[in-house]
Formats: structure tokens, C-alpha cells, sequence
């Protein structure tokens, strides 16, 4: 149970085309993360598998079955939104309970499963309160449990930790990837921030102005990105981009990442200055200003005494250079 | 109000400007109640002053709740607004959510023609609106006058409560999609409740008028049983002797049903119940 399948997913708005063909295949327990910069049409994908977008040609399938003109609320999925979206005019527990009912489910196994989601998400101490006295974490928990109590076939997520504050998002991250090894259910989930999708997902599907650029697992797009888009948007600091003819390379474009150079203030390949240094105690981001390579970012592991000015050399890591051909697209050595 | 932000200076002008509309808006209405406890005389000679022992008189009351049946104008006034403040509301706000929610051709236009009733006095069509009642027998019926009105009321209602609603997060009503709630039941349990501080106001825009209105009553329902009470205080006017102590008194009987109204629905506009529904 719980596999999603989606074949040729068009869609516009007007004579804009906002999805152009989108292919996938989701396996029965999976956490797939949809990511793209705004506007690359991953919440609207996330709609279209919702039901709450109809798609203007192509198939949804859950579980085998063809779902494209099925409401939302038999396709057996739950959702979780961006803003909460509780009902704030119903308590926690009828929060939760409201989509059960409506299907007409026995208020004995209502109680059960409305239990069962208390506990997982320690939500015991809220049940009669009212959306407006939680504070933003425990509404998103609330949020949650109401996808949780439905025991759906597919999870649904979109950004749902945008509107939380730093460590809140990262309690909740992990909250979110216990739930998915407890419950071994399917979860899509749209994100914008990469950290979420490196560390939540088996496999991210990169979308950029409608199309999949890559669809892979975190490490594979790290490593091996398809293309000079995912690789620009993969990792951070953002990998250093060089015109391969000014260093002498091969290929057209070759990509750095920050962390694969070295620097030594005495030799090296790349001889430039330092134009602004960034400390962040487990890391210093140094920007340089090249001769042969122009600008170029350095991530340093630890601790260095560099300031604005010093004159270095930078040196990548033979072994993790890519190198990408005249269409973007990266050659496999 | 913070101190930080404001001088005393400027909040005691603040509050000056504001009591002195307060004291010029209450004037006149002060003046119809005092004047309706006086004497005929008292009324003419010192108008300004309030009933003291030797010009307190109720005859005014009296004549009016002996001639004519104000019990069944006062009857007549209510069922009127109270039957089109809900018409209006219910079509209003479900127009306003149809325009506001749903991607349909001709959206825009139509949301434009609805609101075009804001421009357009609805007494220029009166002459087809008589004719119009005429021939389908409802002249002398209270449901013409809710018809009219409810007609009257809806553009302005359409136009605000399809901005409201608007500002309602597609999230929650997404969220009752995938919950199992039919469109009706997103429209009457999610959104609604949450514009009802806008409901309130087009409550408030739509009964004053309705209330105070003449014209249609006297066209189109001037029958002693459906008269309204405006047009029933009509009564005491006449073209050479007017019974201006009936007239005050009936005015200000007239004022207490709509004020009892107004201070339903500001109620509403006060209370906050939507603040935390998202984010």
C-alpha cells in the first residue's frame, strides 16, 4: 500500500504551463522530497497529487489506481500545510477528529486513533484547547496528528516547517523523520530548503521551471549531479562555477564545490585575494578573488586566521572536480 | 495607547475632535427625545429644554399607540429588515464566495456587473419596479418590499464580502477539501465564521437604510397592513397641521428596534474570534 505513480503530469494556468510533463514513480514507503527554487511548480505538483489542482492532462495513480478525477478526500491521502490550516473554531481533538467523522467513521475508532496520535505527538495536554492559545509548534503537531488520525496511504507535506522558528525546525524535522521510520507510511514532501531535503529524504526529485532536472538520493545529487542546475543548487556554499578553457580543463564548464579546494597562503593553483572572510567556528567561508578562476568560495572545515586582503592559493581535489558539457549537462569521466 | 508614541497634546485634540462630532451626530437625536416627552407649547416655546414638572406630557406616546396600529407598523418594519438583512447576508456572502474562490470564465465581468448596483440608484427603475409588482400581485405585501430591498442591498454586501474573503487562507479551506467537507460545508462552517466581522458590517450598511426607508413602503405597500413605521409616522404630518408631539414620539419609539440590531452586530465586529486560525 501506499505507492504513487504519475504519468505525464501537465498543467497550466491559462497559457502558462506550469507543469510540462512531469514522470515519477513512488515506492511504497518512501520519503520523497520535491525541491526547486520558487515558482519551479513543486507546491503545485503537490496540489495536483492532493486533488486540489486539476491536472490539464496526464495520470495520477495511488496504489495502482487511476485517481486523476477523484476528490481529494477518497484519494486516501492526508496533508499537512505550510500555515497550520487548523480549524480555529474547533478544539484539538475535534481538529483531528473532523475528517473521521465526515466519512462516517464509529466514534469508538475514532477515539482510538485520535489516542494513538495524542501520544505519538505528545499532544495530551491540548486536546480541548483552541488553535489560537498553541503556539506555532505544538499548532503544526496538531497539523500533523489530524493527517496522522486519517491513516492515509500517502502523507502530503508542503514546507510545513517554513513558518517555524530555527530550532523549532529542527525538532520538528526530526519528529518528522521518527514518524516516517514508525509508521513506514509514503511521504511527499515540498521543501525550498535543501538542509530539510538532504537530511529528510531516500530521494529528491530537483524541479526547476516545471521540469525534473534530477531525481536521485541526497547523496547521488550531491555527487553526482546530472546537471549545472542541480549542482548549483545542491550544497552550500553554492559550488564554484569556471569557465574550463581560463584554467585549462577539459569540458566547457567545470564545478568546484567549496569544500573540495584547499588553501595555502604560500602555493597552490589558484592564486587570488581574500575579500571577505565569514567565521562560523566549525567553518570559514572564505571568498576569493582569482586570477585564472575569477571568484570563487572556499568552505575551510575549523577555524583559520584569514582576513580580508591576505593573499592565498587555492587548490581543488582532483578526484571531485565535475565538468559539464556546452548544454549544462555534466560528463561522466 | 502607548505613551511613547503619543504626546498628550495630541491625544486630548485626538479626543476633542471626536467628542465634538459625537456631541453634533447625538444633537438631533437628543432633541426628538426630549422634545417627544413635552407638551405641544413646551415643544414651541423652548425647544432646547428638557421636560421639567410643568411641561412633562406623554400625550404624544399616547396618541400614538391609540391612532393608528403601531404595534403591527413596528411588526411590519422589522420582518422587512430582519427578512432582508438575511437574504442579503446569505446570497451576499455566497456570491462573494463563489467570485472570490473559484476560477471561472467571465469572473471579473461578473463580479462587475454585481457591483454596479452600488452606482445605480435602485429608485430610477421605480416606475418598472411598481409595474413589475403590479403584474405579479404583490403590491401591498411585505415580500415585495424584501424583495426591493434585498436587491438594493446585495451589490454593496457582494463587493465587500468578496474582498474579505479574499484574505481567507486557501490552506483551511484546502484543508476541509481533503478533510471530506462539501463546498457548502467549507462555505458555511471554515469561512463564514471567519468573515464575520465584514458580515456585521454589511449587517449594519444594509438594515439603516432598509429601516428609514419611505419611498418604496409608500409605493409599493402604503396598505394599513403592511405600512412600515417611517411611513406610518406619515400619519401625524399633514399639510396644514402636523402632531409633532406624535411624530417625536413615534420617532423615538422607532429608533430603539434598530439601535437593539446595531449593538447585535457591533458585537460581532468586536469580537476576534478568528485571530490564530493561520500562522
Amino acid at each position: 500500500m501506499g505507492s504513487l505513480e504519475l504519468r505525464n503530469i501537465r498543467k497550466s494556468f491559462g497559457a502558462q504551463e506550469v507543469l510540462k510533463g512531469i514522470d515519477l514513480q513512488v515506492k511504497d514507503g518512501e520519503f520523497v522530497i520535491f525541491v526547486g527554487p520558487s515558482g519551479c511548480g513543486k507546491s503545485t505538483l503537490l496540489r495536483s497529487i492532493a486533488g486540489l489542482e486539476d491536472v490539464t492532462s496526464g495520470a495520477v495513480l495511488i496504489n495502482g489506481e487511476d485517481v486523476t478525477v477523484t476528490p481529494p478526500a477518497k484519494r486516501g491521502i492526508a496533508m499537512v500545510f505550510q500555515t497550520y490550516a487548523l480549524y480555529p473554531h474547533l478544539s484539538v481533538r475535534d481538529n483531528m477528529a473532523l475528517g473521521l467523522k465526515q466519512a462516517g467513521t464509529p466514534t469508538d475508532e475514532i477515539n482510538t486513533r485520535v489516542a494513538a496520535a495524542t501520544e505519538m505527538l505528545s499532544l495530551e495536554p491540548y486536546l480541548k484547547r483552541r488553535p489560537a492559545e498553541l503556539s506555532g509548534g505544538q499548532r503544526q503537531r496538531v497539523a500533523i496528528g489530524r493527517a496522522l488520525v486519517r491513516e492515509p496511504e500517502l502523507f502530503l507535506f508542503d514546507e510545513p516547517l517554513s513558518n517555524l522558528d530555527a530550532a523549532l525546525r529542527v525538532q520538528t524535522r526530526v519528529e518528522i523523520a521518527r514518524l516516517h521510520r514508525q509508521l513506514g507510511a509514503t511521504m511527499i514532501y515540498v521543501t525550498h530548503d535543501q538542509v530539510e531535503a538532504m537530511t529528510l529524504a531516500d530521494r529528491i526529485v530537483v524541479l526547476n521551471g516545471g521540469v525534473i532536472e534530477q531525481i536521485g538520493s541526497p547523496m547521488e545529487l550531491y555527487n553526482r549531479p546530472a546537471n549545472l542546475f542541480v549542482a548549483g543548487f545542491i550544497g552550500s556554499p553554492q559550488m564554484n562555477f569556471v569557465e574550463a578553457a581560463r584554467i585549462g580543463e577539459a569540458g566547457v564548464t567545470i564545478g568546484i564545490r567549496p569544500e573540495h579546494l584547499s588553501v595555502s597562503p604560500a602555493e597552490g593553483r589558484f592564486k587570488g585575494k581574500v575579500i571577505h572572510a565569514e567565521h562560523l567556528g566549525a567553518d570559514t567561508n572564505l571568498y576569493l578573488e582569482t586570477e585564472t578562476a575569477g571568484l570563487i568560495t572556499v568552505r575551510l572545515f575549523g577555524e583559520h586566521r584569514y582576513a580580508a586582503d591576505d593573499v592565498v592559493h587555492a587548490t581543488p581535489d582532483p578526484t571531485k572536480i565535475h565538468r559539464f558539457d556546452e548544454k549544462g549537462r555534466s560528463i561522466v569521466a | 495607547m502607548s505613551k511613547a508614541r503619543q504626546s498628550t497634546l495630541r491625544t486630548s485634540l485626538v479626543h476633542v475632535a471626536l467628542i465634538a462630532y459625537t456631541l453634533v451626530a447625538l444633537f438631533p437625536v437628543f432633541l426628538t427625545i426630549i422634545n417627544s416627552f413635552k407638551s405641544k407649547q413646551a415643544i414651541f416655546g423652548q425647544p432646547l429644554r428638557l421636560p421639567g414638572p410643568s411641561t412633562f406630557s406623554l400625550i404624544g406616546y399616547e396618541t400614538v399607540l391609540k391612532q393608528g396600529d403601531f404595534v403591527t407598523y413596528f411588526q411590519n418594519s422589522t420582518v422587512v429588515t430582519v427578512v432582508s438583512i438575511f437574504l442579503v447576508l446569505l446570497f451576499g456572502a455566497m456570491a462573494a464566495f463563489a467570485l472570490s474562490e473559484y476560477r471561472f470564465r467571465g469572473n471579473t465581468l461578473m463580479g462587475l456587473y454585481l457591483a454596479i448596483g452600488i452606482m445605480i440608484p435602485i429608485r430610477l427603475g421605480t416606475v418598472a419596479l411598481l409595474q413589475g409588482m403590479v403584474a405579479s400581485g404583490l403590491v401591498n405585501t411585505l415580500t415585495s418590499l424584501v424583495l426591493v430591498y434585498t436587491a438594493q442591498g446585495l451589490p454593496l454586501a457582494i463587493f465587500i464580502l468578496s474582498e474579505f474573503m479574499r484574505t481567507v487562507s486557501d490552506d483551511l479551506k484546502n484543508a476541509g477539501r481533503i478533510d471530506g467537507l462539501s463546498e457548502y460545508a467549507i462555505f458555511f462552517r471554515l469561512v463564514l465564521p471567519l468573515v464575520r466581522p465584514a458580515m456585521a458590517t454589511v449587517a449594519v450598511f444594509t438594515m439603516i437604510p432598509i429601516w428609514n426607508d419611505l419611498w418604496f413602503p409608500l409605493i409599493l405597500a402604503p396598505g394599513e397592513s403592511t405600512k412600515t413605521v417611517t411611513l406610518g409616522a406619515q400619519l401625524f404630518i399633514g399639510q396644514f397641521v402636523t402632531n409633532w408631539n406624535a411624530v417625536l414620539a413615534a420617532l423615538s419609539l422607532a429608533i430603539f428596534p434598530v439601535l437593539v440590531l446595531y449593538v447585535i452586530f457591533s458585537r460581532q465586529l468586536i469580537r476576534g474570534i478568528t485571530s490564530g486560525a493561520v500562522k
